[in-house]
């Protein structure tokens, strides 16, 4: 019990901080967090801050003072100059950083588990899946339970499950909406997973993290998070939509091009994330022949 | 018979290349007439080039690193340029291609030809002399590494004027430097420039590992040693230990590029987190081969200008040992992002917490040395200044990016550019600042300029603080890093303060420069008769400055920590010996430089598929290295009566500072 009063006190601590970050500087994203993940993550590293300070501030005001004090020119400060040890120096040196790191490595062990990207969230609502696919120099948003998939704008309903799995279908890629929390890497021919939750509606900036060539830097695209009701409407809307991505489409989508039109397929043709995942993974490697869906994945988690 | 390589490899079209690689020709030209007009040709091949003093060998390291430093900062300023300017509507003047290969050579350069250099090259001539010995263990292996060092960086040179470098980034992003992404010579030419120069590291370490192990003066036990030695001795081990990690890495990129092979590859059956981990393992420890070394110059500079006894030696040296040993169990969280159970994140973000209590403990060490002391405020002490107050910020951003959640928002945004520059600048090269201020005179026999010194420090302090602690907190606005243009305007403010902030390092480095040339100017003005200008502990001050080929005349024994001290104390620092012996030193060799030139062919050859030429190139060094091994004359007598007519000199010009009351 009491340890739960003095974390919540940690809480409240680093609130303010981050309350007195986020008056300074409005566009501070981590701290302007739209989901409960991104918020935890938000006040972890508010506390981790927090607490490192008791290392950091004697040691600046030690750095500062000392350099006064014991200035050459101070004739009248002490002059000790073989006094090289003291074990009572040497105890607290040692055992503050000691204890800090432990209390460190707690807040790390169960922010780590309790923030597991792979780990579902648990809400009343039914998950929503999205298969994610990054491309040279695109995202691909597939959603298989609506037969609907966009490029580089991502739909989302609020307070609905978000379960994401992500591949790439050319190189390494990181998967990131700073507001609501946890970036994951896209692998070509592995398959990873990240589980969200957006708790306000509104428009975020999402990314590509991982330095992918000469199109990274348009690699951005909006997340928009609709009621769960207006998402109903867009889904209804979405499968109107002119565009079907059929293999021949996909195929012409993924060469290498930048800034393609924010763009509704519907209907997708089936399995196709599993297929790009599949295409890397044969024993024949990408010989088209091999592509199967029923080929067995590589996955890095279990 | 050219392989690959033709004109059109060179880019004339591109006017910011062009003008950097005539610039750099203008220079070279320049350079060859000097020389030749003031006929040093032979001057600069006997008593330089095929030199196998490590004095010597020691200031062609530190040479190379400060031409490297300033290629790599022009790298640094274009990229701030194009980001301050590059939001929006506008594309700025890099376009990605250019820029990317600008951000690859930045930090390749930075890393592995300017900071490696400092750090070898300090080793090279403070370490004997702290050792109380007389050369390097192989003073002829000590001339190859240094060849195959500068072969690297002029492969990276050549990369500017003939094709390209890397687009992949310094530490190789896979699978994008695979042929089927990155056709063109740029991985090549990264690849085999850190490939050459890292064989030559880890003869380096090999050397200075036997030199310190075998050859301290007697009675110099290990807890004996000065720190600086000490880390040194931590950081070769890591060497050792990782280099050939990093050779093997790079070798099965050469299979994936020139063989078709598919280690690192997306298909059949290649797997781009076996580079991230294999990178990794040396890469993470490669920070700590920079770092530790630095710890050492701090903790003799702190020392020294606070006129007092280190404290807390023991906890110094196992701290440093700790952080030696926990260096190799952290290179996971260079990518918890990849999906892997939260156990395994937890477990190496552990591990990298543990490093921060021995880097604490070796910082409050350093504070509690002060205490009590009487501190003179010289340049050298002024950069472990900055170090003490900035590092410190670097270490709490490192812990914060240690917790796996907090890494999945800050892993490759600019918050981490902030992280690891606030770890390199401030950690290791404000340290080898620090050693160059502080063994300036050891090694040339003059000081440096205090008034131009304390300019550069300032330039430095203020610059780095505005260029970087904008990127943290742009790290918190989400922006990530290597990006060439954005569309977000409210990052532009920020990017601009941290332009202003390179400009103020450049204030720096040309206040560095200044220094330089006034200190050479004014050299008869400072110059150091005692060989002893800070009032020093260890031995290295025991000598002249510079100090004679040998050294020491009569080898030292060691009978406590801060030897030179303690025979100051007792009045017995500057005595005469009895009787003079014959000394016999390393004869200078050729080999060096051949292998340094073969290697720069092989690798160039290599680079353009330019086989026979690469077979040519890779039979001479074998060969080199074997007509090296069979020559038996390989050193010379310096007579007993030679050395004693260099130790009278010097006594003569100690008297004469006696008297004059410099001593």
């Amino acid at each position: 019990m009491k340890k739960h009063n003095s974390y919540a006190l940690l809480k409240t601590f680093s609130l303010f901080f981050s309350a007195f970050i986020l008056a300074g500087c409005s566009e501070m994203v981590v701290f302007q967090p739209k989901g409960p993940v991104a918020r935890d993550e938000a006040l972890l590293i508010a506390t981790a801050f927090g607490l490192m300070l008791i290392v950091v501030i004697p040691v600046l005001v030690m750095a500062i003072g000392f350099a006064i004090r014991y200035r050459a020119s101070n004739e009248k400060a002490a002059y000790r100059p073989n006094w090289a040890n003291s074990i009572k120096i040497e105890l607290v040196v040692w055992l503050v950083p000691v204890v800090i790191v432990a209390v460190l490595s707690y807040l790390t062990w169960t922010g780590t588990f309790r923030l597991d990207p792979y780990k579902p969230i648990p809400a009343e609502a039914e998950p929503l899946r999205v298969e994610v696919v990054s491309l040279d120099w695109n995202w691909l948003f597939i959603y298989p339970d609506y037969n609907i998939a966009t490029v580089n704008e991502l739909v989302l309903p609020a307070h609905t499950p978000l379960d994401f799995r992500l591949t790439s279908a050319t190189v390494m890629t990181s998967f990131y909406v700073p507001q609501l929390g946890s970036q994951m890497y896209a692998m070509a021919g592995m398959q990873t997973q990240l589980h969200l939750l957006a708790d306000h509606t509104g428009t975020f900036d999402g990314q590509n993290r991982e330095f992918s060539g000469n199109g990274y830097a348009t690699m951005h695209f909006k997340a928009i998070v609709k009621t769960p009701e207006q998402f109903q409407v867009w889904v209804h809307n979405a499968r109107q939509s002119p565009e079907t991505l059929s293999m021949a489409a996909y195929k012409a989508l993924s060469e290498p091009n930048s800034n393609h039109p924010v763009t509704v397929y519907s209907p997708v043709v089936a399995g196709l994330f599993d297929d790009i995942v599949g295409q890397f993974t044969g024993w024949m490697g990408a010989d088209e022949t091999m592509k199967s869906r029923m080929q067995p994945q590589e996955k890095m988690h279990n | 018979m050219l392989g690959k390589l033709s004109l059109s490899a060179i880019p004339l079209h591109d006017a910011i290349i062009m003008g950097a690689v005539y610039g750099s020709l203008v220079l070279a030209v320049i350079i060859i007439a000097l020389l030749t007009w003031f006929r040093k040709w032979s001057f600069l091949w006997n008593e330089w080039l095929t030199s196998l003093d490590h004095k010597k060998i020691g200031i062609m390291y530190m040479i190379l690193a400060s031409i490297m430093l300033l290629r790599g900062f022009s790298d640094a300023m274009l990229m701030r340029s194009q980001q301050a300017l590059a939001a929006g509507a506008n594309p700025g003047f890099l376009q990605p291609p250019h820029f990317d290969q600008i951000f690859g050579s930045h930090g390749t350069i930075m890393i592995v030809f300017v900071l490696m250099p400092f750090l070898v090259g300090l080793m090279n001539i403070i370490i004997p002399q702290q050792i109380g010995a007389r050369d390097v263990a192989f003073p002829l292996m000590n001339s190859i590494s240094l060849g195959l060092t500068i072969a690297g960086a002029f492969l990276v040179m050549i990369s500017l004027g003939v094709g390209q470098f890397t687009t992949a980034g310094w530490s190789g992003i896979a699978p994008l430097f695979e042929k089927q992404f990155n056709p063109s010579t740029g991985v090549d030419y990264w690849m085999w420039a850190i490939q050459i120069s890292g064989v030559g590291s880890t003869l380096t370490a090999i050397n200075f590992l036997v030199t310190i192990i075998k050859m301290r003066a007697p009675g110099l036990t290990f807890m004996r040693l000065p720190l600086f030695v000490w880390t040194a001795l931590t950081t070769n081990v890591l060497i050792v230990l990782s280099f050939p990690v990093l050779t093997a890495a790079l070798f099965l990129l050469t299979l994936d590029r020139y063989l078709g092979m598919h280690f690192y590859t997306n298909d059949l059956g290649g797997n781009m987190m076996l580079w991230n981990n294999l990178f990794w393992m040396w890469g993470h420890p490669e920070v700590y081969i920079l770092i530790l070394p630095a710890f050492g110059v701090f903790s003799e500079v702190v020392a020294t200008f606070s006129r007092k006894k280190l404290f807390g030696y023991k906890s110094l040296v196992y701290a440093t040992v700790a952080i030696m040993f926990l260096s190799f169990t952290v290179w996971l969280h260079h990518f918890f992002t990849m999906g892997n159970t939260p156990a395994v994140n937890v477990f190496f973000s552990i591990t990298t917490m543990l490093i921060a209590i021995p880097t604490g403990v070796k910082v409050y060490d350093w504070l509690f040395t002060m205490y009590r002391g009487r501190i003179t405020f010289s340049v050298p002490m002024y950069w472990t200044m900055g170090f003490l107050t900035i590092f410190v910020l670097g270490g709490m951003t490192g812990v914060l990016l240690s917790i796996p959640p907090a890494d999945f928002v800050f892993h490759n945004s600019v918050f981490l550019i902030a992280h690891f520059h606030n770890m390199l600048i401030p950690g290791a090269l404000f340290g080898y600042f620090a050693g160059i201020q502080y063994w300036f005179p050891k090694a040339y026999g003059f000081r440096l300029d205090e008034k131009w010194g304390k300019r550069a420090f300032w330039g430095w302090f203020i610059g780095f603080l505005l260029a970087f602690i904008p990127l943290y907190i742009l790290g918190f606005m989400g922006m990530p890093r290597r990006l060439s243009h954005y569309y977000n305007l409210e990052w532009q403010p920020l990017l601009i303060v941290a332009l202003a902030g390179a400009v103020m390092i450049l204030f720096g480095i040309l206040c560095l420069i200044i220094q330089f040339i006034v200190s050479i100017k004014n050299r008869k003005a400072n110059v150091d008769v005692t060989g002893d200008p800070w009032n020093g502990r260890t031995l290295e001050w025991a000598t002249s400055s510079p100090p004679a080929e040998y050294n020491f005349a009569i080898i030292p024994n060691v009978h406590t920590l801060d030897e030179f001290w303690d025979r100051k104390e007792r009045g017995i620092a500057y005595q005469r010996p009895e009787k003079y012996h014959d000394i016999r030193m390393p004869k200078n060799r050729p080999h060096g430089v051949i292998i340094c030139a073969l290697a720069l062919t092989f690798g160039f050859a290599m680079v353009w598929y330019i086989w026979w030429l690469a077979a040519l190139s890779i039979a001479g060094i074998i060969g080199t290295v074997i007509i090296s091994a069979v020559t038996n004359e390989t050193e010379y007598v310096i007579p007993a009566h030679e050395v004693q007519r260099i130790e009278e000199e010097r006594f003569r010009a100690l008297a004469a500072a006696q008297d004059s009351g410099n001593i």
